[in-house]
């Protein structure tokens, strides 16, 4: 077999291909460090979520650079090894060369990992401070309800069969439990500012799910289960709630609110509740 | 499994007689490779449906109240929406991503890069794909049964999908037809797993120890093992989930739902517990997805670049790794489901951990390219493309493995940036570059090659605009699976990007026409090709082009070295094929 | 490994040579003819009778995720609390339906060692009373659900029947294919497989089968 003689191929194509990429990598590493309204997320209202964005900027610093690198890298590579007449130099790899990024990436990534978790842990693993308000979260197909105990501080026993949304008991809140008389059920979640809230959500037909953004935490409602999510909302204001768990045809259109409220406008907020009972 | 490390010389046999009539060539055929093509077939057909489908969602995102001829009533609905988007899903995972690549090129090439004359189980095989098309018939006549194709996402979660039509139009009979055709395709996939394990294994030629294998078949082969353990696991949660629609049983249903106002007469079964039994099996899928497409990858880097595969062990072991971790992981799909937390730590530990074979692997490729001397034909450009889109989509993983910052990306348009990157592009790239590398010996035609640029570019650039802007918009808050944003006020600031993307998807969709004209133009028309024309060194480059009905027309090759022998020094050819013998390779005096 | 276990079994069909053929080191494929007068152009004569073996075994740890995907699920269902799991006494003729079914793998490993013998007719027996033992246990397992039937027991009755159900419908259809495995030996209807190569697949295969059935019926009878 006689060896053909390769012309050198052309140079558009190599020099096009490095281009776009290195194109693509500028305008990415622009709109990160940009603040374009469709990019950037809102400032969170929590400590938690203070952490959580700092364990995001964390990973996107380390992400980042390896994204920046390896793709610059291929860019380089493409236009540099381009086919120009020269002969390409033999080499299986290097044994040490696989040691040393393979050990990188393993502290790289566990390291970055294993930092995240003092944020996951504190959401998820500590348990909500013993005078935590005490709120009920009910999705249903396709509205939230929020249950609070009232005065005497006990949740009413649930009966599915007194579900009537019409006759205003959309929780079906038992009639024959006392404790459940006092109960107060709104369409929207009103909590003090500062004060530590813990959430009980769960659903009634299918899995929906809690998330407020400025949270940064959100969590299925799993229909069977009670689950608890705590947090400590430091700004007033109003923030979306959205369902964001595929619950049938009306899931783009379930969404309610968080109202973060000074002590004073929450206290009045429950008397008017409890008066309204 | 032993190595079978032989020497010797190729076998000669009297060459096998072809099958006769239209049926048993082209219908009915064992043959592996009538097989391979067949399925293609079918995954060119789904993906064309798939895309329409995600032009459609993309049209719909953006212009919602626009009245479109072939929808009843004029506008799309909410659950028309929502069963586009399961839909397009599930065709495109299922019979594209876990066809193409596995079934149509694994198929095709496994048994001839081993120097074998057809799969261990013909019969299977064909079984394999019949039972296949069976279950896409199935999945399309979702779309025309009464209440039309369901809702609940490719993910089928519980109860949405397990009530029935209570829950919404679409879960009567569009979820069973769903079941059955996933179930169906389960069973295929399990004979097939079978065929490609049992080839590898014991059909390996003369001198094609395992290490000497090409990275094509390492990635069919754990890909198959992944397939035969994972399968069987949906298979299962598949038929619990029928028994729960129909014969009243409650695997996944809890006690006092009241849907609609009724109260369900269920008694106390777990939705977590579907979602573990599928995601056991959806994380080794998308590893099925993309595990071809990396031996593809390295396959046509080193072919084009003129060089050894860098780090061929490392390759091989990577791919090992990530199959084998690829089982460990599929909690990382439910950090806010329910599940404990501290199984929540460990998935992430797990999942960060998976990354680091990945990087060996793009540290690899780009190796492989270093000090080269790459030649920029079509498929060449796809397996470069590959690269940057896989680094592109494998990075948005880290956030997504931390559980405290999946938080906040949970269910937002991140998380479909990141997996139409790794699948819905780098995968796809993969049977682009594929189809270009193995089109000559398939169908005996060269493609056209300014097309297939043209293809490239419009491809490689339309799918960055498609789905780069998505990160973004999920970091604002963008929420998946949200048929429209009119009811949440954050979500209108993103609108413009969503047209952004509709448009370039628009393009991007229309630019795959010019992949479709060179395909079935150059099947007629294209310039004939020789047995070698990239001058590659597997042995699917020592047979004509195509291959006869035994591959190798009755010789048997044997291997006498390694698959990447490329610019060895001392050669007088930058390539020295694997069934060439010592003795023949010209060298430099 | 397998090819060490059967190396003196393997027959290469339409090569003419005998136990042990094809090259030294259990490679191979590459020892037939064509297709001779099978009249098949399948192109599979040139198959290992090794593959089948590697066959089954890949098969059983396909079918053994499987039953573990229903395992697992018993498991967690079982012990989640609030779940209204009754526990199920297991009808008392599935400890007979056990032992019949141990013994079919007696009868089995017999025949097979009749096999090897070159005792035709004592291999033809026991493979035979392999099988009617089969059909035995199949019917020994409609007895137990006709009796929980009669109680009022339902696949939907309650979880623990559900899974009961399950896990005995689902084991009882991969032995009834075990059944027509056994028959198709009977009868020399095995195709392009050899018959000491069928007789080792199919062997496996309901040895497996077996040892399934006590996992599973420990399973349901500790969870009672």
């Amino acid at each position: 077999m006689r060896i053909r003689k390769r012309n050198s191929g052309s140079v558009a194509t190599p020099a096009l291909l490095s281009l776009i990429i290195v194109v693509m990598v500028a305008i990415t590493v622009y709109v990160f460090a940009s603040n374009f309204p469709w990019a950037v997320r809102p400032a969170p209202i929590t400590s938690v979520g203070a952490e959580i964005d700092h364990q995001y900027d964390l990973t996107l610093a380390v992400a980042g650079t390896v994204f920046i690198l390896s793709q610059l890298g291929l860019a380089f590579a493409i236009f540099k090894f381009r086919d120009h007449g020269q002969k390409a130099h033999f080499t299986r790899g290097s044994n040490t060369l696989e040691a040393i990024w393979t050990t990188a990436t393993i502290v790289l990534f566990l390291g970055l990992g294993l930092m995240g978790h003092k944020a996951w842990a504190e959401v998820r693993f500590a348990p909500p401070v013993p005078d935590a308000i005490q709120v009920e979260v009910t999705g249903n197909q396709f509205v939230f309800n929020f249950r609070y105990p009232g005065p005497d501080g006990k949740f009413g026993r649930l009966d599915p069969k007194q579900i009537s949304a019409s006759t205003g008991n959309p929780l079906g809140i038992d009639a024959n439990d006392p404790t459940g008389k006092d109960d107060i059920v709104v369409p929207t979640l009103t909590v003090p500012v500062n004060h530590e809230v813990n959430l009980l959500i769960r659903s009634q037909d299918v899995i929906h799910n809690f998330y407020v953004r400025e949270l940064r935490i959100q969590q299925d409602a799993m229909p069977g289960m009670v689950i608890p999510l705590h947090f400590t909302a430091n700004t007033i204001g109003q923030y979306e709630v959205v369902c964001t768990q595929l619950c049938g045809l009306g899931h783009s259109r379930m969404h309610s609110y968080l109202n973060v409220v000074s002590d004073a406008d929450y206290d009045a907020f429950l008397k008017q509740q409890a008066a309204a009972q | 499994m032993s190595s079978h490390a032989h020497t010797g010389g190729s076998t000669v046999h009297a060459p096998m007689a072809e099958p006769s009539g239209f049926i048993r060539k082209y219908i009915f055929s064992v043959d592996h490779k009538v097989i391979g093509i067949q399925y293609f077939l079918l995954a060119l057909t789904a993906v064309v449906i798939g895309i329409v489908l995600s032009l459609l969602m993309r049209f719909h995102l953006v212009w919602p109240n626009a009245t479109l001829p072939f929808v009843s009533g004029g506008q799309m609905s909410q659950e028309q929406y929502l069963a586009l988007v399961t839909m397009h899903g599930t065709i495109m995972v299922f019979f594209v991503l876990t066809t193409a690549p596995q079934g149509g090129f694994g198929n095709y090439f496994l048994p001839i890069q081993i120097g074998a004359p057809d799969m261990a189980f013909p019969r299977l095989n064909m079984l394999s794909f019949w039972v296949t098309f069976l279950a896409f018939v199935c999945i399309i006549a979702a779309f025309v049964v009464p209440g039309g194709a369901p809702i609940s996402g490719w993910t089928g979660y519980t109860p949405l999908s397990g009530l029935g039509e209570i829950t919404g139009p679409g879960e009567g009979w569009g979820q069973t037809l769903w079941i059955v055709s996933i179930s169906l395709f389960c069973l295929a996939s399990l004979l097939g797993a079978l065929n490609f394990i049992a080839t590898t294994i014991d059909l390996r030629a003369p001198g094609m120890s395992l290490m000497r294998m090409p990275l094509t078949v390492w990635g069919w082969f754990v890909t198959a093992i992944l397939g035969l353990l994972a399968f069987g696991v949906l298979l299962a949660g598949g038929i619990l989930l029928l028994l729960d629609r129909s014969a009243g049983t409650s695997f996944f249903i809890p006690a006092g739902l009241v849907v609609n106002d009724q109260l369900q007469a269920h008694s106390g079964g777990s939705p977590l517990l579907w979602q573990h039994l599928f995601w056991f099996f959806g994380h080794p899928e998308v590893y099925i997805a993309i595990l071809p497409g990396m031996g593809v990858a390295s396959h046509v880097l080193s072919t084009f670049a003129r060089k050894p595969v860098y780090g061929y062990r490392a390759m091989a072991y990577a791919i090992c790794a990530i199959g084998f971790l690829g089982f460990m992981v599929w909690g990382h799909h439910m950090f806010v489901s329910g599940m404990s937390p501290y199984s929540g730590f460990a998935f992430s530990v797990l999942t960060m951990s998976i990354g680091v074979p990945s990087a060996i692997k793009t540290f690899n490729w780009l190796g492989t390219l270093w000090g080269g001397k790459i030649q920029f034909k079509t498929p060449m450009l796809f397996a470069l493309g590959f690269v940057s889109l896989f680094v592109s989509g494998g990075l948005s993983g880290l956030f997504l493995a931390q559980p405290a910052v999946d938080n906040m990306l949970h269910a937002t348009y991140y998380v479909v940036a990141h997996f139409h990157l790794v699948m819905g592009v780098a995968a796809i790239f993969g049977i682009f570059a594929a189809t270009y590398f193995w089109f000559p010996k398939m169908f005996g035609k060269m493609m056209n090659e300014p097309l297939g640029k043209i293809h490239f570019w419009f491809t490689f650039v339309g799918a960055y605009c498609i789905f780069m802007p998505m990160h973004f918009i999920g970091i604002a808050g963008g929420i998946r699976r949200y048929a429209d944003a009119s009811a949440v006020a954050f979500l209108a600031r993103l609108q413009p990007v969503h047209q952004f993307m509709t448009i370039a998807a628009f393009i991007t969709g229309a630019a795959q026409l010019f992949f479709l004209f060179n395909f079935f133009y150059s099947l007629k028309f294209g310039p004939k090709a020789s047995k070698n024309p990239w001058n590659a060194t597997t042995l699917e480059w020592d047979t004509d082009s195509p291959p006869p009905i035994d591959n190798f027309g009755g010789h048997y090759p044997s291997v006498y070295r390694g698959p990447y022998e490329f610019s060895v020094p001392g050669a007088v050819d930058d390539f020295i094929p694997q069934w060439q013998e010592p003795a023949q390779v010209a060298r430099v005096k | 490994m397998p090819s060490t276990i059967i190396t003196e079994e393997i027959e290469l069909i339409h090569s003419g040579k005998g136990p042990g053929g094809g090259d030294s080191s259990g490679d191979g494929g590459d020892g037939g003819d064509g297709d001779g007068g099978r009249g098949d152009s399948s192109g599979a004569t040139r198959v290992p009778q090794r593959a089948y073996i590697t066959g089954m075994f890949i098969a059983l740890a396909g079918i053994l995720m499987f039953f573990m995907a229903f395992v697992s699920a018993y498991i967690v269902r079982k012990d989640m609390p609030n779940s209204a799991w009754i526990p199920l006494q297991v009808p008392r003729i599935l400890w007979l339906n056990t032992l019949i079914l141990i013994a079919s793998s007696l009868t089995l490993g017999r025949a097979h060692s009749r096999f090897s013998a070159k005792d035709e007719k004592g291999f033809r027996h026991w493979w035979a009373t392999t099988t009617f033992l089969g059909i035995l246990f199949v019917a020994g397992q409609i007895i137990a659900w006709r009796q929980l039937a009669a109680q009022g027991i339902f696949l939907a009755t309650n979880p623990s029947s559900s899974f009961f159900y399950v896990f005995t419908g689902a084991h009882g259809l991969h032995l009834l294919g075990g059944i027509l495995a056994l028959l198709c030996v009977q009868f020399g209807a095995t195709r392009k497989v050899a018959r000491g190569t069928a007789i080792e697949v199919v062997s496996m295969y309901w040895h497996f089968m077996d040892g399934l059935w006590v996992f599973l019926f420990l399973l349901l009878y500790l969870g009672r």
